[in-house]
Order: C-alpha cells, then sequence, then structure tokens
C-alpha cells in the first residue's frame, strides 16, 4: 500500500491485525511525503510497479482513473456484497466509483482568541461583513500583525480550494453546473471581489504569492495573523509549536444573509485498489478492514480525523472542545470540495491561481478573473 | 596421414595465435562494456525512451498513444509561456554564470593575496566556501526566510533608509526573478572561488615579477596575466555551470514554484508541471528534449574546448 505522512507505529499495529485475521496476504506499508506520494502513483501505475492498495488524494482520482491505474470498486463492492450506505462519500469518475474517503480532514477558521479580544472582536465573524470587520480591527501593520492569511504559492496551489473556493461552497454555492465549470457565476465573481477587497482593505498579510500552507500556519502560531482557514489536521501541530496560543474555531462565514446549510470545506485521504493488481480481491480485503466502522475510527483517531464510515466514532471528538466544536460544524453543514474527482484538479487549481494573483497585481478585475479562469479549466474538460 | 601431422601441428599454433589476437583486440571492450552497458542502460535508453514519447499523443496516460510527429513541439512553441520561460531561463543562467565568476575571482583573489594576515584568511576561507555546503532544500528555506516581507532584509534596508516599504521579495512580479537569481548567485560562487584560487596559486610569480620589471602596474598584471593564465578554468567551470544552471529545478520550485503569475516559471518548472500537474507526459517530453539539446550545444563548445586543450 503507498500512502502519504507518518503516523507513526500504530498503522503497523492495525496490520498487524489483518495479518491475524488474513494469515495469507502480507501487507507492505510504503509511505513517503504528500507531494512525492502522488510522483510515485503516476509512475508506478505507468512502469507497471503500482502496490495492490493505493492511498489517494480526491484531487488525483480523475486522472489516475483515466491513466488506467485505479480500479473501479462496484464489482469488487459487488462481489463481497458490501453495504454501500456505511460510506460516507464514495467518490466516483465516470460513473466508476474508485476512492473512498478514508479520512478527512475539515477546514474551519481558525482565530486567535487574544488577538481577537485585544481587538474587540467579541464573536467569532459569521458572515462575511462580520469576517471583514474583524480583520480590519485585528490588522495593526506597523506591529506587522494582520487580519487574515492567503497562502497563494503556485508551488502548492491548494490555497485556491481551502482558501478561496471555500468561501463560495460555505454559502452554499458551486463552481459547477451539469459536471462542467461555472466560475463566472456571481457566486464565484462575489467570492473573487470578496476577497479582493479584503486584500485592498490591507487586512490580509502580505507576501500572499510565496505564501504556503505551512507559512499559514506558521504566522497563526507566531500570533502575526488573527485568523486563517485551515485544517483540523493542525490543532496538535498549533498546540505544540505555540503551547499558550488561545485560539477557537467557526464555520466559514457565509454571505450576509445566507441561512441555508454551509458547505464545509474538507480535503479526504481516500483509498483505492490498483487496476494492475493481480491480487484485487485480497487487495478489497484490506480496504474493507481500514473502511470498517473499528478500525476506520481508531485510525481517524489517530489523525484528528474525521471518518470515513458513518458507524465509525472517533474518540478525539469528546474529550476536546475544540474538536467537540469542529464535529458540531461538521454535523450541521455538509462536507464540500467540489475538485475531487475533477480532471487535473491540481493544474485547475494552478490556473485559477495564476487568475486570482493577475487579479490581486492589479492587471485584471475579479470578473475578468472567473472569465479566464473559466476559459483555461473549459479546455481541460 | 605422415603428411598432415605436421601441417596439423603448425595449423595449431596460428588458430591459438588467431585467438589470442582476437581475444588481444576485445580486451578494452571488455573492460569498458561494464560502464557501457551501464550507460545504455541508465542513459541511453531512458533518453531514447523520452524522445519517443516527445513525438507521441498522450504517452504513459493513454494505453493506444499514437505516433504524432513533431506535433508536441509545435505545441509548446505555440505556448507564450514556454516562451516567456525559455528568456527567464537565459536571464537566470547568464547572471548566474557572470555574477558566479565575478563574485567566485574577487573572493579567490582576496583569499590569494598576502596583504590580508594569514588567519583572517583561513577564517574568510570557511565563511565564503559555506553556501556551497547548503542543500538546495536548505538554501531555498534561508532565502526565503530572509526575503519575507517581514524578514531581515527588508528590517535592515528600512532601517538605512533604503526602502520605505516593505518589498515582498519572491511575492511581487517586478522583483521575483531577480530574488531568485540573487539567491541562486549566493549559492553557487564558492565552484568558481575554490576553482580559481587552485587556478591562481598555480601561476608562477616570476610571471608577476618579469611584468613589474618592465613597468606594469597591478591593472595590467591582472588583465594581461592572471586572467590569460586562469582563461581555461574560467571557461571549463563557466560552460559546466551555464549547463546545471540552466536545469536548476528545487531553488526555483521551493521558493516560487514559478509564480508570481510566470514570471519566474523556467523551462524545468514548466517541464515538471507539464509532466506532474497536467499528467501530459508527452508535451513535458518534448520540453525535455528541447532542454536536452540547449544543454549538448553547450557541452560541444566545452569538448571542443576540452580538445584544444
Amino acid at each position: 500500500m503507498v500512502g502519504a505522512g507518518n503516523a507513526g507505529r500504530r498503522p503497523a499495529r492495525h496490520h498487524g491485525r489483518f495479518r491475524g485475521k488474513n494469515p495469507g496476504i502480507k501487507v507492505t506499508l510504503v509511505s513517503g511525503p504528500y507531494s512525492s506520494t502522488r510522483d510515485q502513483i503516476v509512475v508506478g501505475a505507468a512502469s507497471g510497479t503500482l502496490s495492490d492498495v493505493v492511498g489517494l488524494d480526491g484531487a488525483w482520482v480523475n486522472g489516475l482513473s483515466k491513466q488506467g491505474a485505479i480500479a473501479s470498486l462496484d464489482e469488487l463492492m459487488d462481489n463481497a456484497k458490501y453495504d454501500r450506505t456505511q460510506i460516507t462519500d464514495i467518490v466516483k469518475v465516470d460513473g466508476k466509483s474508485v476512492m473512498f474517503p478514508l479520512a478527512s480532514f475539515v477546514y474551519p477558521v481558525f482565530v486567535n482568541l487574544d488577538l481577537a479580544k485585544a481587538a474587540g472582536v467579541d464573536k467569532m465573524p459569521s458572515t462575511r461583513s462580520e469576517f471583514a470587520d474583524a480583520a480590519k480591527k485585528m490588522t495593526d501593520a506597523s506591529k506587522n500583525q494582520y487580519g487574515w492569511v492567503l497562502p497563494l504559492s503556485l508551488q502548492s496551489p491548494g490555497g485556491i480550494q481551502n482558501d478561496v473556493m471555500s468561501w463560495v461552497w460555505a454559502s452554499g454555492a458551486s463552481m459547477m453546473k451539469d459536471g462542467k465549470p461555472d466560475l463566472e457565476n456571481e457566486a464565484v465573481v462575489g467570492t473573487l471581489e470578496y476577497i479582493q477587497s479584503l486584500g485592498k482593505d490591507g487586512v490580509i498579510s502580505p507576501g500572499i504569492f510565496a505564501k504556503k500552507e505551512q507559512d499559514k500556519v506558521e504566522e497563526f502560531v507566531n500570533g502575526r495573523v488573527g485568523m486563517m482557514v485551515d485544517s483540523l489536521a493542525h490543532v496538535n501541530l498549533i498546540r505544540e509549536r505555540n503551547p499558550n496560543l488561545k485560539f477557537g474555531i467557526s464555520a466559514l462565514p457565509a454571505m450576509d444573509g445566507y441561512t441555508g446549510k454551509r458547505g464545509m470545506p474538507y480535503a479526504s485521504w481516500g483509498i483505492g485498489v490498483s487496476e494492475g493488481s493481480a491480487h484485487k480481491e485480497e487487495a478489497w480485503k484490506l480496504v474493507e478492514f481500514l473502511m470498517s466502522a473499528e478500525v476506520n475510527g481508531r485510525l481517524v483517531s489517530i489523525a484528528n480525523a474525521f471518518p470515513g464510515n458513518v458507524n465509525a466514532k472517533p474518540d478525539f471528538v469528546a474529550g476536546d472542545p475544540v474538536f467537540a466544536e469542529a464535529f458540531k460544524i461538521f454535523q450541521s453543514g455538509y462536507p464540500a470540495n467540489e475538485f475531487v474527482g475533477l480532471p487535473v484538479a491540481e493544474e485547475l487549481m494552478r490556473d485559477m491561481n495564476v487568475e486570482v494573483q493577475k487579479m490581486f497585481d492589479g492587471g485584471q478585475t475579479a470578473k475578468e478573473a472567473a472569465a479566464n479562469a473559466q476559459k483555461a479549466w473549459l479546455a481541460k474538460f | 596421414m605422415n603428411g598432415s601431422a605436421p601441417a596439423m601441428a603448425t595449423a595449431r599454433p596460428k588458430a591459438r595465435k588467431f585467438r589470442y589476437r582476437t581475444l588481444r583486440k576485445l580486451v578494452p571492450y571488455l573492460f569498458v562494456s561494464p560502464a557501457t552497458l551501464l550507460l545504455t542502460l541508465l542513459m541511453l535508453f531512458p533518453m531514447l525512451m523520452v524522445v519517443r514519447y516527445s513525438l507521441m499523443d498522450g504517452a504513459i496516460m493513454k494505453k493506444g498513444a499514437a505516433f504524432v510527429g513533431f506535433q508536441n513541439y509545435m505545441a509548446l512553441f505555440a505556448d507564450p509561456v514556454f516562451w516567456q520561460s525559455v528568456g527567464q531561463t537565459l536571464y537566470f543562467t547568464v547572471m548566474s554564470v557572470v555574477f558566479h565568476f565575478i563574485i567566485g575571482l574577487a573572493f579567490a583573489l582576496l583569499l590569494n593575496t598576502d596583504r590580508v594576515d594569514p588567519l583572517i584568511r583561513s577564517i574568510l576561507r570557511v565563511l565564503f566556501i559555506l553556501p556551497w555546503l547548503f542543500t538546495a532544500v536548505i538554501i531555498a528555506i534561508i532565502w526565503r526566510l530572509l526575503l519575507d516581507p517581514n524578514g531581515v532584509v527588508n528590517s535592515v534596508l528600512m532601517a538605512l533608509h533604503i526602502i520605505d516599504f516593505k518589498v515582498e521579495w519572491f511575492s511581487s512580479t517586478k522583483t521575483a526573478i531577480h530574488a531568485l537569481t540573487f539567491a541562486n548567485i549566493w549559492a553557487g560562487y564558492p565552484l568558481y572561488m575554490v576553482s580559481l584560487l587552485a587556478g591562481l596559486q598555480g601561476i608562477p610569480k616570476e610571471l608577476y615579477e618579469a611584468a613589474g620589471i618592465d613597468g606594469a602596474n597591478e591593472v595590467e598584471k591582472f588583465w594581461y596575466i592572471t586572467i590569460p593564465q586562469l582563461m581555461p578554468i574560467i571557461i571549463s567551470i563557466a560552460l559546466l555551470d551555464f549547463i546545471w544552471t540552466m536545469q536548476v529545478f528545487p531553488l526555483v520550485w521551493m521558493t516560487t514554484g514559478g509564480g508570481p503569475i510566470y514570471s519566474t516559471e523556467m523551462l524545468s518548472t514548466y517541464t515538471y508541471k507539464l509532466a506532474f500537474s497536467r499528467y501530459e507526459f508527452s508535451l513535458a517530453s518534448a520540453s525535455a528534449i528541447i532542454i536536452l539539446v540547449i544543454s549538448m550545444s553547450v557541452t560541444y563548445f566545452y569538448i571542443k574546448h576540452q580538445q584544444r586543450r
């Protein structure tokens, strides 16, 4: 199995249990950093050396499926008479089920409570106006202190998904229509205009075009920014880096007057089976094992993520107020990430990133940025 | 029967001699065969594969990828971002090579002069060589921190009243390419410094003494003795540096990722994005072949120069 990250020895313990139940199946865990995992999978699929079970990001699955790297799970599920209703979301490409989200990391707004209090912000921002107002109050450029941080580095263009388009989904809107890009709609253009206005107000920490997700977290940890949109997976990291930092989380602000359900941006680590696998049945057994309520619950508890199995009960939710709040937000809204399953999703983010950068650089309006991104996206559909 | 026995006896040594001669001729080939085999497997074969991919449509990603001739090359030539990346790669490379040489030579002269105390020279030698010891990742992190809008460089420049606002070095389309080139210059000059220092120490002192007797001043000695004596080293390193710098990827990728917009897009990052972001392996292969051709043209001059020596 190929996967990213390092969760210590505990996954190995699960593999021990799997081997105990399936003595004839040997599992070797191949882990690596996020960025090289995708390259490893693409090259592995091309050279026929891809592992039987594959760790996946939703942004990769379309390309990998079209490459013929990952298999349809439909037949495997049918053969095993698998109960599909226990899975939170099955990612499909061209109608074929290709990925189960194993662990989902939601992206709420993190607020530095000390900074907020000092700035006179006494309530978590719930609407865009409240957010803009709070960001203005928290900004003091003479102290290198800003209200919000926006990472738009082209190296890892995930900022477009997590920090820009998430505002669209939080207001129940969409960037797609009938399976095609719809970036020129009011919701997307309005979001771009809103973000541009935050830039003009000077509330965004400078250097956004070279900033990456880790820079964003670093600035928040150091108390240089009051608010950021970030993954719940970073809660422990933030606490480790600055144990004195008091922070809270809230759902991403919606458009003023919006009362519907809010889309909660998320990123999933998923799981799939290699198309070239000579041991698909055995691979499926491992997938089924990892997606079972008990094992999935334990795995997501290690990662502070939300489960892929609806019956799994992660143990961190009850004991931690931040996670308890996150779970409440998660349950009150719906998971939203429209990049999952799109063709060359990372390239789409990069295309849009370039257009948003041009907008911030003064080269075009929000409307033009949306139109140009739409044109670039359509060429890839 | 009796008559054929001596004939066979003479035929045997002849055959043995022939085998011996053949073996002798084969020996050099046998010696080079392991290296040739490795080179063929690890370099020639992958290179030919990339050439083949560059002539196909949808290599790796499509099962029935078809031969399309030079279509991928034409598609690249029609892309304005490709030409922008060619221009920026050339700017980045030429500036890096020129300043690597100037700084490397200046430091080498400083370390070679008797006018500086030997202890100070030893300390400077260690300090000057430091950038060479860092990996690209460390260099990228160092310069990202230094050139952050809230970083040390801006603080110093503002304290000295050279600038009156925080410059976003890597984040502005106006400054990013220059900041990146500067970081690369900083990282690469020690190669020149070490090589030129070795060259300077090899120049006979008698040449300077003779020039002094003839009335040459320090500047004339530098232009008419030092530079000509160092020229073979300068040409060799400059050509190698040109090839290496043109292919620099990690530093660009980890500082700007080719942005903002396309302002630091290099051929290396452009190719990487084609392959691993757009999954266009055929286009990426064509772009890689173009880099190879440019590098090989410089390599040709390098080999010619080496042969002349």
